[in-house]
């Protein structure tokens, strides 16, 4: 089996009275695509927001390739290798899709504190940024405006921005999210096509690409991790059924 | 061989600021000719107008770095100016008068109050950030008033505005011109460059998507608060000039009301344009100094012009000479 790459251990994460991250545990593994699932309000993207750094947790620790990062802020994880997407697409609706991609390429590599040099004479960055976009089949679209695109193609370059950072680790909050059916086979080959390459943690509604690209899915209720397994495993198991998976499950499809 | 990528290219992109050679250098040479010019047509008068013209351009200028292509609303950024003019003015009156002792220290106590008064400023956001540069900049004009020892309320009035060496007196109004338009030139040729290059881009993007930016891996309050430093010291600049000009430096150069001054230049020639607080602080000087001719009620009809500036190009005066794809 392959390496730890990311250990969380007991974080918590209270509001008020509300426990929205009640002690989860749980590792994700070097290469594999490792599905985050869970009802609403179950407390996904609580635990996403504290994982990437956007949200401090009240306790626990999170490790990330041997080194303890829960201090880190969101750019140094990146730093780090580890970066998001958002479920809530967040691109640069004003600038080229080339621009997208391209900005992302530009924090990972060489600094921003160059106050001379034209930033448009960097023809290898540009390079870089057009093969980001046509691996995510955005490759006819680099001069289009992001805003422009359909919600389909900004969910691409969405994960086209989060790629571009070079992040070992990709959290991906929902990347189907709003997709019709073409569009997430779409993403579902997509992801499939980064197996191996880097690991993914996803969490997504859509149980059918869950099921289809998953190695290892953890089932979070209530703040708590209560399985994490391979799918064979969480699709036999009664209490995931019983909390999350429902009645669908049952028969096969 | 792959196809080469296109670059979004020239001014139809948010993040390119192209300088305009074709009409920039034919009006820098009129610039530069106009000492030449004004004895013909009524003398100093005109050259000492032209200057505080070039001098607010470089001040509207350096607010639009932040306000305009950092997204950052700062109603105190005359604070910057009049620390500037009270750093020329202090070091005058004590006897330096050396401008390259005069400016390059304005521009570093200028820098280092917008390094400790951004570092607190830019943790907040929107509505408030607005507030808190003000407060910033009322502290400091309170500050100025009860520093007795430096004319408090009076304000300073300066016996010399400093020399070159080499025989060159600023005192001479073609020599200070002169030197005015080369610093002015200076500071918007690194403005631009600064624009195009990594720094600005990362800047304007910030502006586009904050948290975007911070996820991808930008450290956007440093980067920010480095803007803001780089803004400072040009507006500490145009304060030492504006000192030098005037031959009297006063609190009410950091009144709140000069802060509200600079950004109407800048709203009026473009937020976020390359050009806009050149033309912004062009045509608000030349209409004031013009209205004031013929009437005393000229800020009624200066604040008419403005209301139909604002009606006819409400991005500013330069969005009528560039198109661009988004609004």
């Amino acid at each position: 089996m392959n390496a730890v790459l990311l250990q969380v251990d007991g974080l918590m994460k209270r509001y008020g009275g509300l426990v929205a991250t009640d002690g989860v545990s749980f590792t994700v593994r070097a290469g594999e695509i490792h599905a985050l699932i869970g009802p609403n309000g179950a407390g996904k993207t609580t635990l996403i927001q504290q994982l990437s750094g956007a949200l401090a947790p009240d306790a626990g620790a999170i490790t990330f390739d041997g080194a303890d990062i829960t201090p880190l802020s969101m750019h140094e994880r990146v730093h780090r290798g580890l970066a998001r997407s958002y479920q809530i697409t967040s691109i640069f609706t004003r600038l080229s899709v080339l621009d997208n991609v391209a900005l992302a390429l530009q924090a990972r590599s060489g600094g921003s504190l160059r106050f001379w040099r034209a930033a448009r004479a960097e023809v290898q960055r540009y390079e870089q940024a057009a093969a980001v976009l046509a691996r995510v089949g955005l490759g006819a679209r680099l001069a289009q405006n992001a805003g422009a695109l359909s919600h389909g193609e900004q969910r691409q370059l969405e994960v086209g921005i989060a790629l571009a950072t070079g992040a070992r680790l990709l959290l991906l909050d929902e990347p189907m999210a709003g997709m019709g059916p073409d569009e997430s086979e779409r993403m579902v080959s997509l992801l499939q096509g980064l197996r191996g390459e880097l690991t993914l943690l996803l969490v997504e509604h859509d149980m059918d690409a869950v099921f289809r690209l998953a190695d290892t899915i953890s089932v979070l209720v209530a703040g708590r991790i209560i399985a994490s397994r391979s799918p064979a495993a969480i699709r036999a198991d009664a209490e995931v059924r019983r909390a999350y998976l429902g009645d669908e499950f049952e028969e096969p499809v | 061989m792959a196809e080469p990528v296109q670059t979004p290219a020239g001014a139809r992109s948010l993040l390119d600021h192209a300088l305009g050679w074709r009409w920039a250098l034919p009006l820098f040479v009129f610039l530069l000719a106009l000492p030449l010019i004004t004895p013909l047509i009524g003398g100093d008068f005109y050259l000492g107008l032209a200057a505080r013209i070039l001098i607010f351009a470089l001040a509207a200028t350096s607010l639009n770095l932040i306000l305009g292509f950092g997204g950052l609303v700062s109603f105190g950024h005359a604070a910057f100016v009049g620390v500037g003019a009270y750093t020329a003015g202090v070091l005058l009156q004590e006897g330096v008068h050396s401008a390259w002792i005069l400016w390059p220290a304005a521009m570093v106590v200028t820098a280092l109050f917008a390094a400790v008064i951004g570092a607190i400023c830019l943790r907040t956001r929107g509505v408030y950030f607005i507030m808190i540069t003000l407060a910033f900049a009322q502290m400091l004009y309170y500050l100025a008033i009860s520093t007795k020892a430096y004319g408090g309320d009076d304000g300073l009035s300066l016996a010399a505005r400093g020399t070159l060496g080499g025989g060159l007196e600023l005192a001479n109004e073609r020599t200070f011109y002169w030197t005015t338009l080369a610093l002015v030139t200076l500071a918007l040729l690194l403005v631009w460059r600064l624009l195009n290059a990594r720094f600005g881009h990362a800047l304007q993007a910030m502006r586009e998507n904050e948290t975007r930016m911070e996820a991808v891996g930008f450290a956007v309050y440093g980067h920010r608060l480095m803007a803001f430093v780089i803004a400072g010291a040009l507006a500490g600049l145009a304060g030492a000039l504006l000192a030098s000009l005037g031959g009297f430096v006063s609190p009410s150069m950091m009144q709140w009301s000069q802060s509200g001054l600079l950004m109407v230049m800048v709203i009026l020639g473009g937020v976020g344009h390359l050009w806009g607080g050149v033309i912004g602080a062009v045509v608000f000087l030349l209409l004031e100094e013009v209205l004031s001719h013929y009437t005393i009620y000229w800020q009624f009809v200066l604040g008419a012009a403005l209301l139909a500036v604002v009606l006819v190009a409400p991005n500013g005066l330069m969005s009528l000479f560039r198109r661009r794809g988004t609004p």
